[in-house]
Formats: C-alpha cells, sequence, structure tokens
C-alpha cells in the first residue's frame, strides 16, 4: 500500500494540471464562440503554412 | 436603454446571479469598431469577412464571433464603421454598426467565467474525492480509511469554500432580510456536511460526507451556469437590438453640419433632421416644414404636418423636409427616456410573481430543517448520543438536499429557450416562460404589431392606368411611406415628370408636357380631406384623384388568429389609432373585441380591469404607448422591430417579421411548465424513498451519492422532453 503515498499526489498534481489548463483556456477566452471554432477548423487558409 | 441597464430587483436572492466584481462597460477603446453581422453561418464567412476587412487600410486585426455573429474589428482611430459597413457589403456581407458601450459582453461574460471556473473547480475536486472515496466503500480499514479521509478534506474543503460561494452569497442575503430560500438548505446542507466530515475524520469516524457535499456542490453550480447561460445568450441578443440604433445627430457649429453623439447635446444646441431620420432629443422647430410620423408614441397610422415652432418629441420620424430643431431637453430628459425610466422603476407584475422554484423552496426549506430537527430530538432522546443524533440530522439534510430541485427549473428553461432561440424568439425573463403558461387573454396594439406599419395602396386596378403611373413616377421623388408604398408597385413606361420639386409638409409638384401635376395632401390639392390613409393626385386643374391605402397585415397574423382562438383565448385590438382603420383590421383578422382612440393610460387601466377581474393578460405590442401596458400585463411581447422602450419593457421579443412563433412559444411554456411539475414530482419521488433510511439512521455517504446523481440524471433527462 506504500505506492499511493507516491501514487495519490501524482494523481492530484496531474488532475490539479489539467484543471490550470482549463483556467488558461477561459482567460484566454477559448469558450468565447464555440460555433466559430468548430467552423474555423474546417477553414483551407493555412493549410500549407501555419498562420503568419 | 437596455436590458443591462435594468438592474431587476431581487425576486427572489436566489436568482441573482452573483455580480461580477470589475465594472462590465468601460469607455469604448477608440478605434475599437464591433458590426453585427446577421448573416454569416460558415467556416467561408469566417474566411471572407476577416480577409476582406484586413486587407482594408488602417486595420490592425479583424475577429469574427460566429456564436454571436459580429466582428469586432481594432482600426486605426481614422477609420470610421460606415466605411467598414459599405467595405463588407460589396463583398456580399450584410452588416450593422453596434454602439460597444450598450454591449455588456462586449470583453467576454464575465459572471459566466466566473461560474465555470468554480464549476470547473468543483468538478475537479468531486472526481478526485469520488476516486478516494470509492476505496472506503470498497472497504479500507483503520488508518488506510483515515488517510483517504484526511486527503479528501484536504481537496474538499478549500474547494467549498471557493466552489459554493454564490450559494452561501444568496442564501445569507435571504436570512439577512428574514427570509428563506432554496439557498439556505443548500448552505447549510454543504457547511455541516463539510463540518460533519472533518469531525468525523478528526475522530477516526466511519462514514464522511466530503464526496457528497462537493457533488452537491457540482450538480448546483451546473444548474446555475445553465440558467446563467440562458438568460446571457437571450439578453446579449436583447442588447444588440439596442446597440443597433447607435445615438448621433447632426449639430449645427458654425453653419457646418458635426456628427455628434446625442448624449452629447445640451438645451439650446441646432440640430439637424433629415427626412426619415428620428428625432434624437424632444426640441422645438425653429425652420422647416415637415410631416411627422408619431405612431411609435401614439399609434396613430396617418403622419401629422409641422411647421416651426412645433414642438417635437425624441421618437418621432421625419417624413418629408429637412427641419432643424433647438434641443429643448437633453437625451437623457426626453420624453423617450423619462417613459423608459418610468417602466423601469415602476413596480411592475413580473416584480410580485412568484416563481415555481420560489414556490417550492418556500414549502421545501422549512420542511426539511424541520425534519432534521425532528431527527435529532427523536434520536437524542432515544439514544443519548449527542455524536449519533448530530450525525443523522445532518445526514438528513445532505440526502434531502435539492440536486434535482436546483436543476428541476434551469433544465427545463434551458432547453425550452433554446428551442424557442431557434424559431426567432428571445426571453428576456426568467419566469416569462411560467406566465406565459397562465395567460387566458391575448391583447394587440394595432399600429406595427398586428401590421407591419408599411401602408399598401388598396386595389391598385382600381385606378385609372395614367393616374396611377403618373402618381408612381411622382412619388419616385418622395421619401413620404405614402409615396414608397406607390413607388414599390412595378409599373413600365411612366411618364417623364420635369421640374420636380418636393414641398416639405405638403407633397410634390411637378411638370408633365407642361401642365403642373401634383400629389400630396388632400388640402394642398384642394380637395375634401379623407377619414382614410390616402394621398390626392391633381392633373392640372382637373379634379383631384384620391389613393387610399391601408396597413398591411403582419405576415402569419391571420393564422395566428385562427390558431389562438382556436386555443380559446380571448382576443383584444386595443390601440391609439381612429375607429375606421381599428375596425379595418379587425375585421379582416376576425377580432370582435375592439377599443380604438385609446390613450397609453387607457390601456393600462383596461389590463388593470381585467386583472381585477382574475384574467391573466398577454400583452402584445411595439410602440411607446404601449409601454405601460407591457409593463402592467402578466407577461408581455414585442416585436423586434419596436421601440427600445417596448422592449425593455416587455419579456419576450420576436425577432423575425412573422409572428406564427406566438402559438408555439404558448405551446413551448405549457410543455416546460409541465415539465418543470413533473421535475419537482421526480425530485419529490427520489427524497420519499430516501429520506425514511436517513431517519432510520441507514443513510451511508454511499447512498448519498448515488441518489443524487441518479436524481439530477432523470431530471435532466426529462426536460430534454420539452416540446
Amino acid at each position: 500500500m506504500e505506492i499511493l503515498t507516491y501514487l495519490i499526489p501524482i494523481s492530484l498534481f496531474l488532475g490539479g494540471l489539467g484543471l490550470l489548463g482549463f483556467f488558461w483556456m477561459l482567460k484566454k477566452g477559448q469558450f468565447d464562440d464555440p460555433d466559430g471554432d468548430a467552423n474555423r477548423i474546417l477553414r483551407t487558409d493555412y493549410d500549407d503554412a501555419p498562420k503568419p | 436603454m437596455t436590458a443591462e441597464a435594468l438592474p431587476r430587483p431581487a425576486v427572489c436572492p436566489a436568482c441573482v446571479v452573483p455580480l461580477p466584481d470589475m465594472p462590465l462597460t468601460d469607455a469604448p477603446v477608440e478605434g475599437h469598431i464591433i458590426l453585427s453581422l446577421p448573416t454569416i453561418h460558415c467556416a467561408a464567412c469566417i474566411s471572407a469577412v476577416e480577409r476582406g476587412l484586413a486587407d482594408a487600410p488602417g486595420i490592425r486585426t479583424a475577429r469574427v464571433n460566429l456564436s454571436l455573429k459580429r466582428v469586432t474589428v481594432d482600426a486605426d482611430p481614422d477609420v470610421t464603421p460606415d466605411h467598414l459597413v459599405v467595405r463588407l457589403a460589396a463583398i456580399g456581407y450584410e452588416a450593422h454598426e453596434l454602439d460597444p458601450s450598450l454591449l455588456s459582453d462586449a470583453r467576454g461574460d464575465i459572471t459566466g467565467k466566473n461560474l465555470l471556473m468554480r464549476l470547473a473547480v468543483a468538478g475537479f475536486a468531486m472526481m478526485n474525492v469520488m476516486l478516494l472515496s470509492v476505496a472506503v466503500w470498497a472497504g479500507a480499514e483503520a488508518a488506510t480509511r483515515d488517510l483517504m479521509h484526511w486527503i479528501s478534506a484536504m481537496i474538499a474543503l478549500p474547494t467549498i469554500a471557493f466552489s459554493a460561494q454564490p450559494f452561501f452569497k444568496n442564501g445569507w442575503s435571504a436570512l439577512r432580510v428574514g427570509r428563506l430560500n432554496m439557498d439556505v438548505p443548500i448552505s447549510l446542507a454543504i457547511l455541516l456536511a463539510g463540518a460533519m466530515s472533518l469531525f468525523e475524520t478528526m475522530q477516526s469516524g466511519e462514514h464522511a460526507y466530503f464526496d457528497a457535499a462537493l457533488s452537491l456542490t457540482f450538480f448546483l453550480l451546473a444548474g446555475r451556469y445553465l440558467d446563467h447561460r440562458t438568460r446571457a445568450s437571450a439578453r446579449s441578443a436583447a442588447q444588440e437590438l439596442a446597440a443597433l440604433e447607435v445615438p448621433r445627430a447632426l449639430k449645427m457649429v458654425d453653419g457646418v453640419e458635426v456628427l455628434t453623439p446625442v448624449a452629447e447635446l445640451a438645451v439650446g444646441d441646432v440640430i439637424v433632421v433629415k427626412p426619415g431620420t428620428r428625432m434624437p432629443v424632444d426640441g422645438l422647430i425653429l425652420t422647416g416644414e415637415s410631416e411627422i410620423d408619431r405612431a411609435f408614441l401614439t399609434g396613430e397610422s396617418l403622419p401629422a404636418y409641422v411647421g416651426p415652432d412645433t414642438p417635437t418629441s425624441a421618437g418621432e420620424i421625419n417624413l418629408t423636409g429637412p427641419l432643424t430643431i433647438k434641443v429643448t431637453a437633453p437625451s437623457k430628459e426626453s420624453a423617450l427616456h423619462r417613459i423608459a425610466d418610468l417602466v423601469a422603476l415602476a413596480e411592475n407584475s413580473r416584480n410580485k410573481y412568484t416563481s415555481l422554484a420560489d414556490r417550492a423552496a418556500a414549502i421545501y426549506a422549512p420542511g426539511v430543517h424541520l425534519l432534521a430537527a425532528i431527527a435529532f430530538v427523536v434520536w437524542f432522546v432515544i439514544s443519548q448520543d449527542l455524536r449519533l443524533s448530530l450525525n443523522i440530522a445532518i445526514a438528513v439534510l445532505i440526502i434531502t438536499c435539492p440536486c434535482a430541485l436546483g436543476l428541476a427549473v434551469p433544465a427545463v428553461t434551458t432547453a425550452a429557450s433554446g428551442r424557442l432561440y431557434r424559431k426567432g424568439v428571445l426571453l428576456k425573463n426568467a419566469t416569462a416562460l411560467e406566465r406565459l403558461a397562465e395567460i387566458d387573454t391575448v391583447i394587440f396594439d394595432k399600429t406595427g404589431t398586428l401590421t407591419l406599419g408599411t401602408p399598401t395602396l388598396n386595389q391598385p386596378e382600381s385606378y385609372a392606368t395614367r393616374d396611377l403611373k403618373l402618381a408612381i413616377a411622382l412619388a419616385r421623388h418622395s421619401a413620404h411611406p405614402l409615396a414608397q408604398a406607390l413607388a414599390a408597385l412595378a409599373q413600365t413606361n411612366l411618364p417623364d415628370v420635369t421640374d420636380v420639386t418636393e414641398v416639405p409638409g405638403r407633397g410634390i409638384e411637378a411638370k408633365l408636357n407642361g401642365e403642373r401635376v401634383r400629389l400630396g395632401r388632400a388640402s394642398w390639392v384642394g380637395a375634401p380631406p379623407s377619414q382614410q390613409t390616402a394621398t390626392t393626385l391633381q392633373i392640372g386643374e382637373a379634379p383631384p384623384v384620391s389613393f387610399t391605402f391601408s396597413d398591411q397585415i403582419r405576415p402569419g397574423m391571420t393564422a395566428l388568429m385562427a390558431e389562438l382562438d382556436q386555443m380559446g383565448f380571448d382576443i383584444h385590438l386595443i390601440t391609439g389609432d381612429a375607429d375606421a382603420a381599428a375596425q379595418d383590421i379587425a375585421d379582416r383578422l376576425g377580432i370582435q373585441n375592439v377599443t380604438a382612440n385609446a390613450l397609453p393610460e387607457d390601456k393600462l387601466n383596461i389590463i388593470n380591469k381585467l386583472a381585477q377581474s382574475g384574467h391573466k393578460t398577454l400583452m402584445v405590442g411595439d410602440g411607446l404607448n404601449d409601454t405601460g401596458a407591457l409593463t402592467a400585463a402578466h407577461v408581455s411581447i414585442s416585436p423586434a422591430s419596436a421601440i427600445d422602450a417596448a422592449r425593455v419593457a416587455s419579456d419576450i421579443v420576436i425577432l423575425g417579421r412573422d409572428f406564427s412563433p406566438l402559438s408555439d412559444c404558448i405551446k413551448t411554456a405549457r410543455s416546460a411548465r409541465a415539465r418543470i411539475k413533473e421535475n419537482f414530482g421526480l425530485a419529490a419521488v427520489y427524497n420519499m424513498i430516501a429520506v425514511p433510511f436517513a431517519l432510520l439512521g441507514f443513510a451511508t455517504p454511499l447512498m448519498a451519492a448515488l441518489a443524487m446523481s441518479a436524481s439530477s440524471i432523470t431530471v435532466t433527462l426529462n426536460a430534454w422532453r420539452v416540446r
């Protein structure tokens, strides 16, 4: 059972990382336009090269 | 006036979404332009608009928001919105300028983000604690169990302190004024569950309810967030309607016309009002003659003649000639704003309305607390064990805590308003659906509501072709609504008229083969005045010909009337217009109860009288003269074309020209009310099963978790059955 002393902190840390990622996305406004994002992926504008 | 500027008095503290910490609207940034793009719908549209704007000189960035159908442009200060509108029109997109100061969500929905953040934290904590709890449920013993409980406590307690704040705040604000709402038992259950579990953990106890406290917080926050989303999207659409009317006026400064924001106009300023535009402020006419359309203020469909020294009010539309006006009241104090403010302050029916959720809370909250108290007393008398009796009392509170009750209403309103939104119906008020389900009487305004407010020529084929063609040829030179109606008739081989001059306020005069021809007011061409909406044509000195017009009925109205009639509603028509015009429309639509020449107060009185005799009224109107009635009615609807104050006063706004969604609206409202009641029933059934276990002391954290999740899911699924 000693393994738990490592596993529990690790799982909490990884989960916390996800949570921080979510906060960052929220702050950056990535949930402001769900319809737009769903459509933007279908554009062909930047298929060949990344956005300048 | 916007919906945002209208803080609804707190009917129930539970319904007040926590206010964001920072002010929503800063002064609009210079060079920051927001345009509404009603026609965009796909990836190609996004690319076309963004590329089309990015290529324009002076533009730094352009970003389309497809969900809101808007584009936000960051540009140099010398780029004007009109310029961009023209540019977008050239590539095939309809665009309208929006006033950024009226859009509270221009910088993102802060309250929504706040709730979402709390929801995410609660979800994260709930899942982790649930995992640890599985170990306990699976039979972890002694030290292992204590370890799990301690880790759970370390996750749960800070999370509760952060995520459950909205409930604590609302619960406290209700308690402070000596009332109980749904948030009081919620807060109490969460707090007691946390405290009792911590105590049990310290005592190496068997049961800790950290997971229950967290899942309660999570599910209830989800309900709260759904509720907020529904209202925020309706509110942002309503604000967009208001923001479309960018308030600017042409001010005369040293003999030059300068475009000035209406808010900056002061008493004594002189402004120019061009034909076809709305008066921005109250004023007195200095020079110019014209006809003005007062339909929005009084419901009259006939334009009135005005000349120098006539006072005018904000909201009237100048029809024919340019007018110079001396401002007599600044925009904030104009008659239009005063009425709008009165409406905002007036105590109206919806503030007195107790929603189903409030009624449920009023029965439920004291009941639960009483039950917990009884459990405590009985167990203490039987066992003389303080810790055991407290544990059982708290278990009762946790088990009965209204997860399902918290979701019962928002899940249904979200489903229903999403459905109505797709049909072009905006629900502005949270309880609008419930109130709409109760109505038995429908009252319509005439001009602009039953009718489109645009006149059409009666029986064009009954006029001599020569007269009609000449009238059309003349009408093409005027912006007057009757002239526009004539000009809209497709005709070929129009006669050539020369020397066309528009005599403001009177009509058009021109020459046809050297002979004088005139089209305009009856009194001007020397014909007897007509009772109907009419314009008169005179060729030379020949007897004048009168063209009569009637208002066009809104599409879908006839079918709607039949449907409303079939559903058994009493239908009334109340208008400020003259008898003949009102009766004509009533006959065409088959409305029995007609009141014409009604002043705004008369409309209000009729509604109040109906309310006193026990009727629940739905008022449908669009003008300033309707705002009192819209506010007083049990529930109110206005078309998107309505004046700003009327839209603010009404609960529901129908976006299209077609009014047929109105009957769907009523059906959906009834279906939604049925689902809400079913949801309350479901929640009650869960409690009836779970409460005996809790009272007898058999409740375990596992049971609480199962009951909570199962009831929440059932309630949400049931909500999607709304039709």
